[in-house]
């Protein structure tokens, strides 16, 4: 028997359409029988915080007051053209508008068909953020850069 | 995102039942019939019911 085919993400971005990309290959990836991991470091560890807004997340007066400006889902900027964060809320009614899935929808679509999601140790340290900072799909695994080259070994791997 | 949302609904019916998916003409109508039958699914039948809409009979 054939293998699964596997692909593995890691999501470095945390720009709104860059997630929506990510999500997107993952969630249909995932539906045509992948195997698929998402690795988040950085910025992209705010598409999956437990706290949707901007509240002091981590560890440290300085872990807290950068994750406040960092935010969560709800207040992800779009990579160009942002406008003060007016536009990934354009975006959205737009997506809802041509019947096309909005990130939210996206990101439960992808756990719903079995995509793996990891968070990153070192952006974990950095940021003073726990694994009890994430919502509850995420895997308690944290992974350093050599267990996720493990993970994604025989793959296609993306950097988003 | 079409076949996604069609196989979280497959995954909800039990095994026998007939899933009906709407779809426009393009990647969804080629799409689905192909990862459904790719995955076991049966394909009961398509049917243009107006303009660009068909609709795709899946057994589980």
């Amino acid at each position: 028997m054939e293998p699964r085919k596997k692909l593995s993400i890691i999501c470095f971005s945390g720009d709104f359409d860059k997630l929506v990309a990510a999500f997107t290959l993952a969630s249909g990836s995932a539906a045509v029988n992948y195997e698929v991991n998402i690795f988040f470091t950085f910025w992209g560890l705010n598409a999956i915080k437990k706290k949707k807004g901007r509240v002091f997340t981590g560890k440290g007066f300085l872990a807290r007051f950068f994750g406040f400006l960092m935010g969560g889902i709800d207040n992800v900027p779009l990579s160009r053209l942002n406008f003060c964060n007016i536009s990934p809320k354009l975006m959205n009614y737009m997506m809802r508008k041509r019947n096309v899935a909005s990130l939210k929808e996206l990101i439960d679509a992808s756990i719903a068909v079995g995509v793996k999601l990891y968070t990153c140790e070192m952006s974990m340290q950095i940021l003073g953020l726990t694994i009890n900072d994430f919502i509850p799909e995420v895997n308690k695994e944290v992974l350093g850069v050599a267990k996720f080259m493990e993970i994604s070994q025989g793959g296609d791997r993306i950097f988003i | 995102m079409t076949f996604v949302k069609t196989k979280i609904q497959l995954a909800k019916i039990a095994k026998d039942d007939i899933l009906e998916v709407l779809v426009t003409e393009g990647e969804p109508l080629e799409n689905i019939p192909k990862s459904s039958t790719e995955q076991g699914f049966e394909i009961l039948g398509i049917e243009n019911l107006h303009d660009n809409i068909y609709k795709i009979r899946i057994k589980k």
